[in-house]
């Protein structure tokens, strides 16, 4: 999950990363009222999990209270490249007087984690590593180590800060790496780490992505999700315990195990290029235990969409057995009843296909076809959803 | 042949007596697997009863640490069913007992523990540099090889043994292409798991194939998120002279969504399906658009060898 900046900026708080005063708005009126009480010059900033908001307009300079009010106006409700802005930072200001760059993420190839600093920091770091790559410092971070006071050093010896300030600057990485460790994150990014004309170090703008496999010693992160940008379907799904990810398509896909749905997705759309260029309209992976309940429950959140015209049901029995899915496919369809009344193509194989196939076969619902491969199924639900 | 599993491979279980643990034993050793213990801290001193492939009923005793089962048993092999919250340690356990083969079925561990118990294992190393303790996982179906040894949840009755290697990230895409290519058969089959951080990868597949001459060929599986496959067709063009047929999922999925697996997702311009297809075909990889085709492009080879 990735967090909002003024998240990032609580948690560096909490683990005693210098930051500034930041007070959360939702309304031009709480702005005013967070201006007044952090007094002088502040900072309007767009909260949005998107790179980019400063150049969109997302991140006004405000003189004075009422100012604040007039920039919180302008950009709460704006949207940023498909985000929607539901709330903004009031965020003191600050003497720049110089900008660097850190970071700390999972480094999946090495299977490790990655430092990186820069002297250079507020452009986009992508480019920096594309055009100067002599200027980003990358340090390995062992797991078993974490981020401590040597790799510190010698991230800031090889990023070449000024003398002066790397004994300082390691100390504040140092508690950056208590972040990422602590915080279960994946990413702890500061971009920039500035430096004030009074030689303090800040982190002025953060981003944070945290494990969702960790959410069991994290408790606290759930009050990070932000229902307001969660899709109703996919909310749905989620207190069903149902992965599922709604995309822009017509044809529900139902299908165990996520490499078979991710895959299924993509035969549905190739199979949709010879029907009027229908696509999948989501992902939901059933997992290994297809029960009527689970069944049930997915054709329920698919047929809850109104952009689904046919559904595609994609089973290979593994340890699964088909005859407990066709099971799970009639009574589903009892459970949902009338409410239950966009065709499904149902492809079974492996572990008891023959025994499945007969129960859907003699259950002989109006609504089912029975393909016998997956690229006969997705091609018949392709079909009936182009109809 | 096959690799890194084979009937002379001496598995103990870890959470064996659990729900999973205890299912999957008995689907293992009906799979032919020498299953010589299991493990599990609370009930050291129990024993589980299960029945072998033959029929014959099997007592298997439940030991406390992995070191005293290896000791006990000669095990080399463990296959761990131990639930997110105590995988790390479990692992840990694993690797300082200098298990050979480490089979991490748990889905849904952090993958800081993951990265923890990875770098105890790269610490471990043999006299010619080579970790001690080789991991499979986590979140995998585990490796099979028909007709001699299961170590995971991979279903035993789908294809025999034959000249193709398998490797792939998903587990039910793997029985999917196992289904696919039974008329030819497998030489092993191996989910190395859809997290972020995994043990064995494409290319540690690839070599160990490569150099498996009971194999003759090999498929590989992959989908969106990181850049392995782009890694494994750097490693093709150089290292592997078999053929190989390559099958990519997740072409539809959108930027910045995790499909499923932690490890599936699109993050800008990286991880996409399409950059992995032509990085593979540029390494001279068959890649099929489905599948059935990637089999289809498999059994072609097959016919002209």
């Amino acid at each position: 999950m990735d967090l909002y900046e003024y998240q990032a900026r609580d948690l560096f708080e909490a683990h005693g990363v210098p930051v500034l005063a930041g007070i959360v708005a939702e309304t031009p009126e709480e702005a005013k009222a967070a201006a007044e009480k952090l007094g002088g010059v502040t900072v309007v900033k767009a909260q949005v999990k998107i790179g980019g908001r400063g150049k969109a307009g997302g991140v006004k300079v405000a003189k004075n209270a009422d100012e604040a009010y007039e920039y919180a106006k302008e950009i709460l409700g704006m949207d940023i490249k498909g985000h929607t802005v539901h709330q903004v930072m009031i965020a003191e200001g600050a003497d720049i007087k110089e900008e660097y760059y850190f970071s700390m993420l999972l480094d999946r190839a090495n299977r490790s984690y990655l430092a990186m600093a820069s002297v250079e920091g507020g452009m986009d770091i992508e480019q920096l590593a594309e055009e100067r790559p002599e200027d980003l410092a990358r340090v390995e971070v062992s797991p078993t180590t974490g981020l401590n006071r040597e790799v510190a050093d010698k991230i800031v010896a090889e990023a070449k800060f000024a003398p002066e300030l790397q004994s300082d600057i390691a100390e504040v990485l140092v508690k950056l790496g208590e972040v990422f460790k602590e915080e279960d994150a994946t990413l702890v990014e500061v971009n920039p780490l500035v430096l004030t004309g009074e030689g303090k170090l800040i982190a002025l703008d953060g981003k944070v992505s945290v494990d969702d496999n960790a959410a069991f010693r994290q408790p606290e992160h759930a009050n990070f999700v932000d229902e307001r940008t969660e899709n109703p379907l996919e909310a749905k799904a989620e207190a069903k315990d149902l992965n599922y990810v709604k995309l822009e398509g017509n044809v529900g896909v139902i299908g165990n195990g996520a490499g078979l749905v991710m895959s299924t997705l993509d035969v549905v759309a190739y199979a949709g290029e010879n029907h009027g260029n229908v696509k999948p309209a989501n992902f939901l992976d059933i997992g290994g235990g297809a029960d009527a309940q689970v069944m049930a429950d997915g054709l329920d959140v698919i047929l809850g969409d109104p952009e689904v015209k046919s559904v595609f049901v994609n089973v290979f029995g593994g340890i699964t057995a088909c005859d407990q899915v066709a099971n799970g496919i009639v009574q589903a369809l009892d459970i949902l009843g009338d409410s239950a009344t966009k065709p499904l193509v149902v492809r079974l194989d492996g572990n008891k296909v023959e025994e499945g196939r007969s129960i859907l076969a003699e259950a002989n619902h109006p609504l089912v076809t029975i393909a016998a491969t997956m690229d006969e199924g997705a091609d018949k639900a392709a079909e009936l959803a182009n109809k | 042949m096959s690799i890194f599993l084979n009937k002379d491979s001496k598995v103990i279980v870890q959470g064996i007596t659990g729900g999973e643990g205890t299912k999957h034993t008995a689907l293992m050793l009906k799979a032919g697997t020498n299953i010589v213990g299991g493990v599990n801290a609370r009930r050291a001193g129990q024993t589980v009863e299960h029945v072998d492939a033959d029929g014959n009923d099997v007592t298997l005793n439940v030991y406390g640490t992995v070191e005293e089962a290896m000791k006990e048993t000669g095990a080399n092999v463990s296959v761990m069913f131990v639930p997110p919250k105590f995988a790390k340690d479990a692992a840990l356990e694993a690797i300082e007992a200098e298990i050979e083969l480490l089979v991490v079925i748990t889905e849904g561990i952090p993958v800081q523990d993951t990265a923890e118990f990875f770098a105890a294992s790269q610490a471990n190393t043999n006299s010619d540099g080579k970790p001690k303790t080789r991991i499979i996982g986590p979140n995998c179906p585990g490796i099979i090889t028909p007709e001699a040894s299961l170590a995971g949840i991979i279903p035993a009755n789908i294809t025999g043994s034959g000249p193709i290697g398998l490797v792939s990230k998903s587990g039910t895409l793997t029985y999917q292409m196992m289904h696919e290519l039974s008329g030819i058969g497998i030489s092993t089959a191996i989910g190395i798991g859809g997290d972020p951080i995994i043990g064995t990868t494409h290319i540690d597949a690839l070599e160990a194939f490569e150099n498996d001459p009971e194999t003759k060929a090999i498929i590989m599986i992959g989908e969106i998120g990181g850049d392995a496959e782009e890694r494994a067709a750097e490693y093709i063009k150089d290292n592997v002279s078999k053929p190989v047929v390559g099958y990519i999922a997740g072409f539809t999925a959108p930027e910045g969504k995790t499909m499923g697996h932690a490890g599936a997702i699109v993050s800008g311009s990286s991880g996409t399906a399409a950059a992995k297809k032509e990085a593979l075909e540029a390494a001279g990889v068959q890649v099929g658009q489905t599948p059935t085709e990637a089999a289809e492009k498999m059994r072609k080879i097959m016919e002209s060898l």
